[in-house]
């Protein structure tokens, strides 16, 4: 038994190590450069609060806050619902059920990154082109290049890529749902939209919360997106707080000071997921 | 008699809806194939000959093959070290879940998944280029301790559904904890980790952000790095851009046209647990 024993920690020690050296002690670095004045190289002091405080009447800061805040929830919004149709949909009684499955899937395995370059040739040329051609106004600018629609493309990809991921969460929480079920509310004489609400919901509602919870955390984090479709411009309207942390900390000399902008950013990403859970798991009680 | 009469309408929905997300697919492929003055005219239109010269010198401008080499070399260490060594550290937790160190440990790594990475990013990176970390091999050790967060997560749920009398009976026969783990528990764990594999090479394959901060030899750029290291140079061509988007993107479509079947299933058992 005293052998068994020495062999678990035998793995887990390292493990614990790695993890701890690359992990925890980055974030507790990070932590306490955010209470110097580091900017990356050279001396330091210890500047208290200072950093934090700076952080809170940075405009620069509060924007890009206000747009990752402004994109991540439209986005989770409309992932959730769009992956929602796209999963009841799937798993109803469909032709080519395998093939319509498989490419709504696709854009999952795709780089996030490539195809944020695709979709600016799309906005900066196909769009435009088609606005020509129809003489659509609204179409024939780059909305990329508009400081007030430039979000909009960001949400668009960003979506394009995030329902195929959902769907599946959907999809996988549908196929548990008996077909006995409706059947029956079908007798009782239930409407789509009764069965809906009183069935599929009910019953999905965990995956519901899941899905709502990781897509607000990841679309939080946007930043391949960003830096493939509008590099966080124009002007700085763009800018996630991702890529302000980035630019600062590598490029602007800011390490300490974007420090403290991660550890709110943190804090920040916490609280919402908590406070989402909370609320969401209180639902599917009452439900 | 109902359920039977909207298939179609939901069918052809769904095809409507698929068309989306082929299109940017179909052009990427068009535009790759199409010569500059082809770009003049209608941008749906197919190409007038299909021409590979767009390729070649797209190979030849990003070093594809290169940064190709690389990321499949992160890619492969990355899939067959994450899965042996997380699916051990798992196990090891699992089964002793009801001591406060591993106890400790589970929650330690679950927590991990919740902090965002741009915490860590400044801090780390200064530190893997003071350690010679700042390659292909610093890259493959970091993506396998972070996997760790999720992995142990999902691993140690399927690892506690495999009864305990199966391993009493190996070690009554004389076999090691170590040799419990290879013979008895790793096979069983074969569902887990092929979904493990798959979930890890997609991240791996396709990341962006730990390669931009991390890298700094140009020679070592993988394959979405490369991308966007040569944007500049592409701004003025976009026949040569999507033929080497196309090439990046099409290793991940090949793979995903023959294993859809079990890539899917993999996510989706990935992500219920």
């Amino acid at each position: 038994m005293k052998k068994k024993n020495s062999v678990f920690l035998i793995i887990t020690i390292p493990a614990f190590l790695l993890f701890f050296i690359f992990h925890s002690f980055p974030a507790l670095q990070g932590i306490f450069y955010s209470f110097t004045d580091w900017k990356g190289y050279g001396d330091w002091n210890f500047v208290g609060l200072k950093n934090y405080l700076n952080v809170f009447k940075d405009e620069r800061a509060g924007d890009a806050y206000l747009f990752t805040f402004k994109f991540a929830i439209v986005a989770t919004i409309l992932v959730n619902i769009i992956s929602l149709l796209v999963a009841i949909g799937l798993n109803s009684k469909i032709k080519f059920h395998k093939t319509l499955r498989a490419i709504y899937f696709l854009p999952y395995i795709l780089s996030i990154l490539i195809v944020g370059f695709i979709f600016n040739f799309i906005f900066a040329h196909f769009l435009p082109q088609i606005g020509d051609a129809f003489g659509w106004e609204f179409l024939t600018r780059n909305i990329l290049g508009n400081p007030d629609l430039a979000w909009i493309g960001i949400v668009i990809v960003a979506v394009w890529q995030a329902v195929s991921f959902n769907t599946i969460l959907y999809l996988a929480g549908l196929v548990t749902i008996s077909e006995d079920l409706y059947e029956a509310a079908s007798i009782d004489g239930a409407g789509v939209w009764t069965k809906f609400w009183k069935i599929t919901f009910p019953l999905i509602a965990p995956f519901f919360t899941i899905n709502m919870v990781l897509s607000l955390k990841n679309f939080l984090m946007v930043f391949d997106q960003i830096v493939a479709l509008t590099g966080g411009g124009p002007g700085k309207s763009t800018e996630s707080i991702s890529l302000l942390i980035y630019r600062g900390g590598f490029e602007g000399g800011e390490f300490a000071y974007q420090s403290a902008n991660a550890v709110i950013y943190f804090i920040v990403i916490i609280v919402f997921s908590v406070i989402q859970l909370k609320f969401l798991n209180k639902r599917e009680v009452e439900n | 008699m109902n359920r039977k009469k909207s298939s179609w309408l939901v069918t052809s929905l769904l095809i409507l809806g698929s068309l989306l997300i082929l299109f940017p697919l179909y052009l990427t492929i068009t535009i790759a194939f199409k010569t500059p003055p082809e770009m003049a005219g209608n941008l749906l239109a197919l190409p007038k000959s299909w021409s590979f010269d767009n390729f070649a010198q797209a190979i030849e401008m990003t070093n594809f093959f290169n940064a190709f080499k690389n990321s499949a070399f992160v890619t492969i260490f990355v899939v067959i070290f994450t899965v042996l060594s997380n699916s051990l550290v798992s196990y090891a937790i699992a089964r002793n879940l009801h001591k406060k160190f591993y106890k400790f440990l589970y929650f330690y790594f679950l927590s991990a998944m919740f902090i965002p990475f741009p915490i860590i990013m400044l801090p780390l990176v200064k530190q893997t280029s003071a350690w010679g970390m700042d390659n292909l091999v610093g890259l493959i050790i970091l993506y396998i301790v972070f996997n760790l967060s999720f992995n142990v997560f999902i691993y140690i749920g399927y690892i506690r559904a495999i009864p305990v009398e199966l391993e009493e009976a190996a070690i009554m026969d004389g076999a090691t904890t170590w040799g419990v783990f290879w013979k008895v528990i790793f096979p069983l764990l074969a569902p887990m980790n092929a979904t493990v594999a798959i979930i890890t090479s997609l991240g791996a394959w396709n990341d962006f952000m730990l390669p931009l901060v991390l890298l700094s030899d140009r020679e070592m750029a993988t394959l979405p790095l490369v991308q966007y290291i040569f944007q500049g140079q592409f701004s003025t061509d976009y026949n040569l851009a999507f033929a080497s988007y196309l090439m990046a993107l099409a290793p991940m479509i090949i793979v995903y046209i023959f294993a859809q079947k079990w890539i899917i299933s993999g996510v989706m058992k990935g992500s219920i647990k």
